[in-house]
């Protein structure tokens, strides 16, 4: 009993080893291709990402990040693939932005129905697919995707002068919120971190609970693995596949808000775009484990503070960019190969074992 | 094993954000060196977008050859947010440079921002306002030179068809669409107009040649044979598609297109360019810093300076000479005035 448990350690180890290895190799490879040291790349990487100011930079960076791969985790352990968050991030904080900027409560009001109407919005959003996916069955990969470009369309034709924007410059936004709607940030030097790190924290603490110790939780991941048995074990696929969606869609409406309630104040023109897509590549990286998934989006923001001090040393922009791919695919793959090879001494055992027994009941029948 | 990889990384992530919490380690910013020339930070698209940004890199390379400072240049990716563009600047700004220069609307109000935090730097942005004392804000009334364009095309097409190609549908946008719009109408009411957008706010719009070229093709088979985009890198995408049908045009944006190196292939059938002269207005700047009297506030550069125009090499417009400098006259005059917002 006790050996089994090492077997199991020891790969269990060796999966995200495999892929750190792996993939500090490739990009090794890539950036000495490239006629630059790869050595150097990473002291300059390392120094530069633990300054103070590249910390708080790297974690108010990841709080968004995490917020989209929950979204994406929610979906894919229901086996659901949610290519929509992006769109439903981004119609979620528009909508949100149109209310917040209409009204002026006390925060302690208007903080949680801002945050309540992204939700909301997001889920609607997110639900469409699940609708369609259950009583059409069209693929929530298809539906998704282009409720994406229907969102873009949406926020377009609102996100004029004279509809529910003001031009501000060569911008155009929603009506700022109000100074009281603006959320709390926690102090630190030289920048503040975000407040919205506790409610990330929260969320995805939420997300560990309710998918690992609830009958709900349970009831979703049998779906994910198979529909069929989760059916005969009396659960309701169809409506797994609508609460999962409005789940998803309900996380993905939180995405925008640190940037809302925290950064910009209002949704313009140059709101962030594309963090849903983000919010995939780590979940899978964080393997839509509540902690891999947080150091995932940490590690993408690192990336990406140190990413523009490499432009600095003479290092191509497009390095960052190509790390993340590869730390992804070897993350996949590390983890599909440590399966496989872990797979195989299992049944290697298992043979062993019949086959010992297999020779214990000859000896027993020889010697009857 | 579960148990183990989560204490560790719940104690990495709580080592980290105590680490940031009683700030321990030094600031980057502490970190500062001596003045090393001019920091550029672009649009997306980059320096080789043969239009917008391509048009403030040639701006620094005068500066490099004629006043010998040295520059960095840098690129915004799709999809940024606040945080990026900040750090693009700041990083740029401790590492020395000045000016620091945003090529593009979007670092408006990173910009700003930044400045506040480095009073010795000069910042300069193309295409917004100043709102601090160390900004130089330039921009532009592409309005008028996109009137100009349109009066070129209202007499250039034989269809009687034209179209505007937008890369995305924002303020700034619209003010090309809105001048091209009016200047055929002024001209020649006949001529029907479409004006599209590539991306309804994504400034994906800005680099994605694929779409302007199908846009294009919508547009050419619909009879439509002068076509004007302003959409950056992607408006190379329109013009490649125009060069392949006989007859139809291309009106540029921002650089003289005609004269772009990597668009030498189609320039016989590059009507004229609405050229903004970034420039000469990035020239300026790193002219006035190293002569050790910044510019700062707003400007706007209009026709009546030169800040915008339409560029003649090819001598396609040259049998047009009299029309345009007519109407060139009336908006330098005062007499037409070119509206900044697409009419409804």
């Amino acid at each position: 009993m006790k050996k089994i448990d090492r077997t199991k350690l020891t790969l269990g180890i060796a999966a995200p080893v495999l892929a750190i290895v792996a993939a500090l190799v490739i990009t090794s490879v890539i950036i000495l291709a490239t006629g630059k040291d790869p050595l150097h790349a990473y002291a300059v990487m390392v120094d530069f990402g633990s300054k103070s100011d590249s910390q708080v930079w790297i974690i108010n960076k990841a709080v968004p990040y995490y917020l989209s791969a929950l979204a994406v985790a929610i979906g894919f352990r229901m086996n659901l693939f949610n290519i929509g968050v992006d769109g439903q991030y981004r119609i979620a904080a528009f909508f949100a932005a149109v209310v917040g900027g209409a009204l002026t409560l006390p925060g302690f009001l208007q903080i949680p129905l801002i945050i309540i109407v992204a939700m909301l919005v997001g889920s609607v959003w997110a639900g469409i697919a699940g609708v369609l996916k259950t009583t059409r069955g069209v693929s929530e990969v298809i539906t998704t995707i282009m409720l994406n470009s229907i969102a873009a369309a949406v926020i377009g034709y609102f996100l004029q002068e004279g509809r529910l924007a003001v031009k501000d410059g060569n911008l155009f936004h929603t009506p700022n919120i109000p100074a009281s709607s603006h959320f709390f940030t926690i102090p630190t030097q030289p920048d503040p971190l975000d407040g919205f790190l506790v409610v990330a924290a929260v969320v995805g603490l939420a997300y560990w609970f309710v998918l690992g110790r609830t009958r709900f939780g349970f009831d979703l991941r049998t779906v994910g693995r198979s529909e069929s048995a989760a059916q005969a074990g009396g659960v309701s696929v169809k409506r797994m596949v609508i609460t999962s969606m409005l789940l998803s869609g309900a996380a993905a409406g939180l995405i925008g808000m640190p940037t809302l309630l925290g950064v910009s104040h209002n949704y313009g023109t140059d709101f962030p775009v594309g963090i849903g897509f983000t919010g995939i590549a780590i979940a899978l990286l964080g393997r839509n484990h509540p902690l891999g998934m947080a150091a995932g989006a940490l590690l993408w923001g690192f990336l990406e503070r140190t990413g523009t001090q490499l432009e600095f040393e003479d290092y191509e922009q497009e390095i960052v960019g190509v790390m993340q791919g590869v730390i992804v695919l070897c993350v996949v793959i590390a983890y599909e190969v440590v399966r496989r090879y872990g797979l195989r001494i299992q049944q290697r055992k298992v043979g062993e074992e019949l086959a010992a027994q297999a020779r214990k009941t000859d000896k027993a029948e020889v010697s009857a | 094993m579960r148990r183990v990889t989560k204490i560790a990384a719940a104690g990495i992530a709580s080592a980290a954000l105590a680490c940031s919490l009683t700030a321990c380690g030094e600031s980057s910013t502490e970190a500062a060196g001596k003045n090393k020339g001019v920091g550029l930070a672009f649009d997306v698209g980059g320096r080789d977008d043969h239009s917008f940004n391509e048009a403030a890199a040639r701006g620094t390379d005068k500066a490099e050859k004629e006043l010998g400072v040295k520059s960095k240049l840098m690129t915004a990716k799709n999809g940024e947010t606040e945080a990026d563009r900040e750090q693009r600047l700041t990083s740029l700004a401790e590492a020395g440079f000045n000016p620091v220069i945003g090529v593009g609307f979007n670092y408006g109000n990173s910009i700003n921002k930044v400045a506040k935090k480095f009073p010795k730097t000069t910042f300069a942005v193309v295409d917004s306002a100043s709102t601090a004392k160390n900004v130089y804000g330039i921009n532009f009334a592409e309005n008028e030179g996109s009137y100009l364009a349109g009066v070129a095309a209202a007499l250039k097409t034989k269809t009687k068809k034209v179209g505007f190609i937008g890369g995305v549908n924002n303020a700034l946008i619209q003010k090309f669409q809105a001048g091209f719009e009016q200047g055929v109408k002024d001209t020649d009411p006949k001529v029907k107009v479409t004006s599209q957008y590539l991306y309804a706010n994504d400034d994906k719009g800005f680099n994605d040649p694929a779409a302007a070229k199908g846009k294009a093709k919508g547009m050419l088979d619909d009879g439509k044979d002068v076509i004007y985009s302003a959409a950056g890198q992607s408006g190379a995408g329109a013009i490649e598609m125009v060069a392949g049908k006989k007859g139809a045009w291309a009106i540029g944006v921002d650089s003289d297109q005609y004269e772009q190196p990597g668009l030498a292939k189609y320039k016989d059938q590059i009507l004229t360019s609405v050229v903004k002269n970034v420039d000469v207005a990035v020239y300026d700047v790193i002219k006035s810093v190293k002569d050790g009297k910044p510019l700062t506030g707003t400007v706007h550069l209009t026709l009546k300076q030169d800040g915008v125009s339409l560029a003649t090499s090819g001598g396609h417009i040259d049998d047009l000479k009299d029309e345009l400098d007519a109407a060139k006259k009336r908006i330098v005059d005062g007499k037409v005035k070119v509206a900044e917002n697409p009419a409804k």
